[in-house]
């Protein structure tokens, strides 16, 4: 958001939406004989949060992956940042600032959350190992400094009381909340987020919507997301991009999408001819 | 009966420095374990190729020279130098780091996502790949291997307690070798677990071990870690090499050490730094207590089997070992 884009916009809410981060262009995904996505475009703006929604098994969590890395397209162009990305390896992905979450939570069960979250920082540390057996100040200083920002995340995430306990003694709207962390913790510059509020109640999906608001807010982060439960969407995103059976069949506002024949469709499942 | 009690405690004392050679051994299993959930089957191949490189390396041995030899009917042996000790041991371990970019690059990486037991089937064929490669490459003779440690028992030791028991007792008898072997292994550990605990590579290697997609998606680099860890491997497998080839000779069986590392690993847990040293401990001063106290009741010989023993009584009580993860079964 530093660099004010000419078609950049300010939310009704006091937020700056500014140029293109991120755009799929006529991404196709085969695997085998089964086609997951065909042929969709679409872009992620600076500062946005954007929305993919659609029945299960739409392809959602599938162009997902593509974003992350951890799927190659076989046909289409990701772009990031203004260039085309080269076929990259999902790690590359996550060093070129793309951080996620996973949709059935994928985290360092047996280390604290404080090291869960620490491990976020990895692609921010720079001394190697060597320079750390020699420098052992200096790596110290280091450590120092990343775990204040860790300690910051773990705040305003309110999650100090569990700071040392190892995640996989945690419920599991908690480890939810953790995973977040640890993608949060990489200082992102997209935020990928894949059904975060999956197998949630109530009032842990309350929570989990006030925190990415509260992130896309405090931090500026930008963010896609996947749901299939429209309600929560609707209320979050400023653009959404609706799927079904690998195609894009909407895409725009929330308003605009909720009055969109082909999504009411899809969403009441009338019948495909 | 102080004598007999003294002779006891001199037992355990061996027995505790046994278990430490033992445990080093272990730790090299544990270590690729924990990282890529392989049992690496190679790894006693490992400290025995380690060692003869050493050896090669330190004599000057110019490698393949009987291959060479054969094929260009030249007579090549030596080189005209010798490399001192700590060269040959930094060189060695070069060798080893070289090794493992080759497993992760030939074998490895083609067999991500494959079941584990895929996994341990490649490294049994490693195994003998190695075992004839370092033997084409350094020769197949018994070498000796000489690292400039001490040999013998340390009579130091025995002056100063022989006036602890009888006329019978001559004072405790302990080899300086294992004295060494003990203390390298200790900061050999330490090292482990303070690298493991606290630097970043460290960090991102428990990460890999803990869930491949989660460590990819915080920018991992999963081929850099096993890389890594196969090198810390053959670096524990060298020092493994080093003490065990000291006390032997570089020979064939040096390789088997790595049955004896078992029976440590199924009492200690696979996955536990900290159980490799206990267990390698528990089944050394059990097995020369065991010798010490039943085996002239049973004929002796009992230290070939005790520690299989324990290990399969320990598999139907405790199958995770002393300090591995518990393995529950959700239903």
């Amino acid at each position: 958001m530093n660099v004010m884009s000419p078609d950049s916009y300010v939310t009704a809410d006091g937020r700056t939406i500014g140029g293109t981060l991120m755009e799929m262009k006529n991404i196709t995904l085969r695997f085998g004989g089964v086609v997951a996505i065909k042929d969709i475009s679409f872009d992620i703006r600076e500062g946005e949060i954007r929305a993919i929604i659609g029945p299960n098994g739409a392809g959602k969590s599938s162009m997902l992956n593509v974003i992350s890395g951890f799927y190659v397209p076989s046909d289409g162009d990701v772009w990031f940042d203004g260039a085309i990305r080269p076929k990259m390896r999902p790690y590359q992905v996550a060093r070129q600032g793309i951080a996620r979450t996973f949709q059935n939570i994928a985290l360092f069960e047996g280390m604290s959350v404080l090291d869960n979250i620490m491990t976020g920082r990895l692609t921010k540390m720079k001394s190697n190992m060597l320079s750390q057996a020699i420098w052992w100040g200096k790596a110290q200083k280091e450590e120092t400094e990343h775990r204040e920002k860790v300690e910051n995340i773990i705040d305003f995430l309110e999650i100090q009381t569990i700071r040392k306990t190892p995640v996989g003694n945690l419920p599991y709207g908690l480890k939810k909340r953790v995973e977040l962390a640890r993608a949060l913790a990489a200082e992102p510059r997209l935020l990928l987020l894949d059904e975060p509020m999956a197998g949630m109640n109530v009032e842990e999906k309350e929570d989990m919507s006030r925190f990415i608001l509260d992130v896309n807010d405090e931090f500026g982060t930008t963010i896609a997301l996947i749901e299939h439960d429209m309600g929560v969407v609707m209320d979050l995103s400023d653009r959404v991009v609706v799927m079904d059976y690998g195609r894009k069949i909407g895409d725009g506002t929330p308003d605009e999408v909720r009055n969109d024949q082909k999504v009411i469709d899809a969403y009441l499942g009338v019948s495909h001819d | 009966m102080p004598d007999q009690f003294l002779y006891a405690v001199e037992v355990i004392i061996n027995g505790l420095m046994a278990g430490v050679l033992y445990a080093l051994v272990a730790l090299g299993f544990v270590l690729i374990f924990k990282a890529s959930g392989i049992f690496n089957y190679a790894q006693g191949v490992m400290a025995l190729f380690a060692a003869m490189t050493l050896v090669g390396i330190q004599k000057g041995q110019i490698p393949f020279a009987k291959l060479i030899n054969t094929v260009m009917g030249t007579e090549l042996e030596h080189f005209p130098w010798t490399v001192p000790v700590i060269p040959a041991i930094i060189l060695a371990f070069g060798v080893m780091i070289l090794f493992a970019i080759i497993v992760e690059k030939y074998i490895l990486k083609h067999l991500v996502n494959q079941p584990e037991i895929i996994l341990f089937m490649a490294t049994i064929g490693l195994a003998y790949f190695m075992e004839g490669f370092g033997d084409i490459m350094w020769g197949p003779e018994i070498k000796k291997l000489d690292v400039g440690l001490p040999q013998g028992g340390s009579f130091w030791i025995e002056d100063m307690t022989i006036g602890l028991g009888g006329e019978n007792f001559y004072g405790f008898f302990i080899d300086k070798l294992d004295m060494v072997a003990t203390v390298v292994a200790i900061l050999l550990v330490a090292a482990l677990t303070i690298f493991s605990q606290y630097s970043k590579q460290g960090r991102a290697l428990r990460a890999v071990a803990d869930d491949h997609q989660a460590a990819l998606s915080v920018g991992i680099s999963l081929r850099f870690i096993w890389v890594l860890v196969w090198s810390i491997a053959g670096f524990v497998a060298l020092v493994a090499g080093i003490m065990w080839g000291a006390k032997s000779g570089v020979q064939f069986s040096l390789s088997l050490i790595a049955l004896k590392a078992l029976p440590v690993l199924m009492l200690g847990g696979f996955t536990s730094i900290p159980g490799a040293i206990v267990g390698g401990l528990i089944i050394g001063v059990g097995e020369k207590l065991f010798e010490f106290s039943i085996g002239p009741l049973v004929g002796g010989a009992t230290e070939n089997w005790f520690a299989y023993v324990l290990a399969l009584i320990f598999l139907v009580f405790r199958p995770q070992g002393l300090f591995g993860e518990k393995i529950i079964e959700r239903v």
